[in-house]
Parts: structure tokens; sequence; C-alpha cells
């Protein structure tokens, strides 16, 4: 009898602790270990930003506000000439890679056919492999395709932006496959049957209907695609061949060595670049 | 299977259709996907030559040699320990962080979300980076304790760097479906736990955190398999003092004199099988706890 009338009792004891949420030990330990997140993933690209712009020749004390790191940036041609390169990569293999996905998302998401399946995790396998097995496969068959080009043809060919652009496509394909498919998923078929019944063809419902509904799934996943090759140094730097230089390969040589304000410099104008991509990327999506 | 004419046309176009949207995508992953993986699975049974050249002698040498020697040896239990260490600390520290955003107002959870979105799309190497400026002998830790007269210590290439740099950049990775897994939950089934009279604690582990699994899983998988291959943070951070897979496959790849692509080529097979097969213990048993 005493175990069944102190049930009700311990119900009511939790049941207001639940309810207030915020207010309990736990709600505030929640706060602030929330709070030291946010700081701990801030704090280190803060510190990096404020001293892009410092005196100090190592660029790891303030000394001083100045500019001077960014007027040199801007005039390191090799540099220059490395952002350059990885723009029109970024380009090439968005532009491609969005195609190419958007195509196979709408045959994954509209039709059943034999080897589906195995489709399916074709499609998933490159999400998966860790990008360095994919950037040494790659290195391996480009050499080898070389060497039969060069046994057929004589001409001997060397890795280049090319190269380095077929390679992004490669791992593009899949995230713009994935986020297309999540907007078709989300689609409502009775649009297209009513454009049917209205003596729409088909391919004039796809661009009068399909298309401009899946429009900011295409253009999330070409802005995914866009900031996968903008980021990417591990496969660009096993593919990229002798005096093609990219952007974060060439970040990475330095960073090797040693900290200088012109890598903070570089590095800062990398992160407002990708931010503003993020912000454009949640824009588009919120049209949703 | 005799259809009308009108039919069997009408069959005909869109099977057509489909091999329309099939075939550029799947033929570009099968030629440079595909085809490039069973290359270095063929080399990793082919000797090497004396300038490098992978010479076609098939062999099991090479996998002989990265389960007796053991800097091969050393090098696949390090990361792996490592990448289970990175993937259970930001469970730990992940999974609070996404139930506190799923708990705030909906008008504050959009912004909240955004500040983990952006580490996630920032360059990688520019977020480790960040961290050497900390950390260097010179740097801002050391230079604060040297202005307050005290002694300075070494941060900067260590293993420990190399873990925190590794939490550091993987955290979004985690936080993002653990956010998506518990935002489903709903959370009214934790009063009707505590109205049977179980503990919040209690009612954490039998109901809420198997509801979210998926989430778990799916976060632990996405930390995991970088970190697995990684060799960034240990050779800025960690000062590639020692060495982890990464670091020994971009060596017998690119900086060996000579390199050795079949032995590379053998890391990374044994690396995605290493990875098989721990993602799929994980998920069942991950799966198992769901029922």
């Amino acid at each position: 009898m005493i175990e069944a009338t102190s049930q009700p009792a311990a119900t009511r004891a939790a049941k207001p602790a639940i309810e207030r949420g915020r207010l309990t030990w736990g709600g505030l330990a929640l706060t602030a270990h929330a709070v030291l997140m946010y700081l701990f993933l801030y704090v280190p690209i803060t510190i990096l930003v404020i001293f892009s712009f410092t005196r100090d020749e190592f660029g790891v004390r303030w000394t001083g506000f100045t500019f001077e790191w960014y007027t040199r940036l801007f005039a390191n041609e090799r540099l220059m000439g490395a952002a350059a390169n990885t723009l029109y990569v970024a380009f090439a293999s968005t532009l491609v890679s969005t195609i190419l996905g958007t195509l196979l998302a709408l045959a994954m998401e509209r039709y059943r056919f034999r080897g589906r399946n195995a489709t399916d995790a074709l499609l998933y396998l490159p999400i998966v492999i860790p990008e360095i097995v994919m950037a040494v496969a790659l290195l391996a068959f480009s050499a080898f395709v070389f060497d039969l080009i060069r046994l057929v043809t004589g001409e001997s060919l060397r890795r280049n932006l090319t190269t380095v652009i077929i390679a992004h496509i490669a791992f593009s394909i899949s995230f713009v496959v994935v986020v297309v498919r999540t907007s078709l998923k989300n689609f409502d078929r009775r649009l297209e049957e009513a454009a049917a019944d209205l003596g729409a063809d088909s391919w004039r419902t796809f661009w009068r209907i399909t298309f401009p509904l899946i429009l900011p799934g295409i253009i999330g996943g070409a802005l995914l695609a866009f900031t996968l090759s903008l980021d990417d140094f591990i496969i660009s730097l096993f593919l990229s061949g002798p005096g093609t230089s990219l952007l974060p390969v060439e970040v990475y040589n330095k960073v090797r060595r040693a900290v200088t304000p012109e890598i903070n410099a570089i590095s800062t104008l990398m992160l407002i670049f990708s931010i503003s991509l993020v912000v454009l990327s949640q824009a588009v999506q919120r049209r949703r | 299977m005799a259809l009308n004419p009108a039919q069997d046309e009408l069959q005909r176009r869109e099977r057509v259709r489909l091999a329309g949207l099939l075939a550029p995508g799947l033929l570009w992953l099968i030629l440079f996907f595909a085809l490039p993986l069973v290359v270095i699975l063929i080399y990793s049974f082919m000797t090497n030559g004396p300038r490098g050249n992978v010479v076609f002698q098939p062999t099991l040498a090479n996998y002989i040699t990265l389960f007796t020697k053991s800097i091969y040896v050393n090098a696949y239990l390090r990361s792996i320990w490592a990448s289970l260490l990175t993937t259970l600390i930001c469970l730990l520290l992940g999974y609070p962080l996404a139930l506190f955003i799923v708990r705030q107002p909906a008008r504050w959870r959009t912004p909240l979300l955004f500040l983990i979105l952006i580490p996630f799309w920032t360059n990688f190497l520019v977020r480790i980076y960040a961290w050497q400026i900390i950390l260097a002998n010179n740097g801002l830790i050391n230079s604060s304790l040297d202005a307050l007269g005290l002694p300075t210590i070494t941060l900067l290439n260590t293993e420990g760097a190399t873990l925190l740099g590794l939490v550091y950049g993987e955290l979004p990775f985690m936080v993002l479906p653990l956010y998506a897994a518990i935002d489903r939950f709903d959370f009214t089934l934790l009063e009707a736990a505590a109205d049977l009279g179980a503990s919040r604690w209690r009612a954490f582990l039998r109901v809420m955190l198997p509801m979210t699994m998926p989430g778990v899983a799916a976060g632990s998988v996405l930390v995991f398999i970088p970190t697995l291959g990684q060799f960034v943070v240990s050779e800025l951070l960690g000062g590639a003092k020692v060495d982890y897979l990464g670091n020994l496959i971009q060596r017998l790849f690119l900086r060996s004199n000579p390199p050795d692509w079949p032995l590379g080529s053998a890391m990374a097979m044994v690396m995605m099988l290493v990875l098989l097969v721990l993602i799929l213990f994980y998920f069942r048993a991950t799966t198992e706890d769901d029922r």
C-alpha cells in the first residue's frame, strides 16, 4: 500500500521539473554547455581574422593595425593566379556536376528500373569513402591512362586543371543528387498530373511545372558542389600537376611551414567568401 | 506480354528517356570513380619497381607488409583509436548542444543552426590553421602566459593538439544530423516516462536516446570516416611526429623517393575494409537498440 501511494507523489514531483525546462539546473547546464561550444567554434576563427590585421610579422600577436598583408596578397601574382584557377575549376565542375546530378536525381526518383539499388549504392559511395582514397585512386588512374595514351599515340600528357575538374565532378555529383532528390521527394506530383490532364505534353510539363519547383533544390545542390570544389585540397593536392596551382594547395604548402600574417589574410578572405555562400544557400532554401 | 502498339511505343519512349537521364552521370561515375578504385585494387597486388614504377607482377607482399611491419600496424591502430575517440567526444559534446538548439523558441533556432552551418561550409584547412596561431610556442596562449610571468608550455605539435583539432573540425558534422533527429523527437514521451515513475536519466536512456539513434549513427559515421583518412590535422597540429594512416598514404604516393604506389594502394584498400566492417557493426548495434 505504501508503495502504491508513493508512486503518484513521485510523479507530481517529477512533472513540474520537466515543465519548468530551462529554469532547472539541467537546463542551466545545457545553456552553459552551448555557450562554451559556440565559443569553442568561433573564438579560433575570430582570432584568425583579428590577426590578419596585426603589424606583427609572425602574425601571432597584436602589435597594431595594418592592411599591409592584404595589399601584399593582392600583389602576389602566384596566389592571385591560384585563386583564379580555383574559381575556374569550381565553376566548371559545378556546371557539369549540377547537370549530371539533376538528371540522375530525376531518374532515381521518377523511375523504377533494374539495377536501381546498385545505382543507389554507387551514388552514395563517393560520399562515404574517405577523400584520400578517392584522391590516390584518381591519381593512379590518371597515371595509368596517361601511360596508355603514350603507348598508343606517343603523346605524353600531364596532370593539369582539367584532371582536377574531372575529379571534382566525380565527387560532387553524389552531393547534388542527394540535394535534388530531397526537393523531388517534397514535391506534389498531382501538379504534374494536373498539367498532363490539361493537355501539356511531358516536355512542357517538365519545364513549366517540375523545373521551377525543384529549382531551389538544384541551386542548393550547385552551391554545395561549388563550395566542395572551392574547399577541396586533398584531391587537388594529388591531382594538380606542376605549374597548375590551386589556392587551397598553396595555403597548405604555406601553413606547413609557419604562421604568417599573409596566410591569416588569405584565410580571412576565404572565410568571408564561404560565409557569403552559406548565406546565399540559406536564402535560396528559405524560398522552398 | 503482348501489348498494343501504342503502349509499346510509349514504353519504348520512356526507356529512352530513362537512359538519357541515367547514362551521362552513371558513365562519369563508372569511369572516374569506380574504375580508379579498381585500378588501385589491382595495383595493391602488384610489385613496386626500383624507380617507383608499378611492375605488373602479382604479389601479396604489400598486404603482408601492412600486417607485419609495426610502422603500418601502429598507424592503423593509432588512426582507428583517434577516430573512435574523436567520434565519442564529438557525440558527448554535440548531443547536448543539439538538444539545446531544439529546445529554443523557433525564432532562435534558425540563427543558432546557422552558426553551426558556417563552420560546416568553411574551409577545413583554414579552421585547423587557426589553432596554430593559438597553440604555437610564440602563440596566443603562450604569450599570454609569458606576459603573466608564468612558464610557457608546449601545446603545438602534440597528440593532444591533434585530437583537439579533429574534434574542432568534425563537431559540426555531428551536430547537424543530431539536431535533425532530436527535432523529430516527441518530448511529451519524456513526460509519459516520468509519469510512469522513470527518473530523468532513465527516461533519457530508455526513451530519448533509442529514438534519436538514427541521428547518433549518422553523425558518428560522418565524423568517423574523414577522421580515419585525415593527414592534415596530425601534420599541422601534431607536427607529423607520429604517423596516421593518411600521412603514410600521402608519403607513399607523393613524397617518398622512390614512391611506392602498390603499398599505398594496399593501405587504402585495407582502410576501406576497416571502415566497412566498423560501420556495419555500428549500424547493427544501433538498430538493435531501436527495437
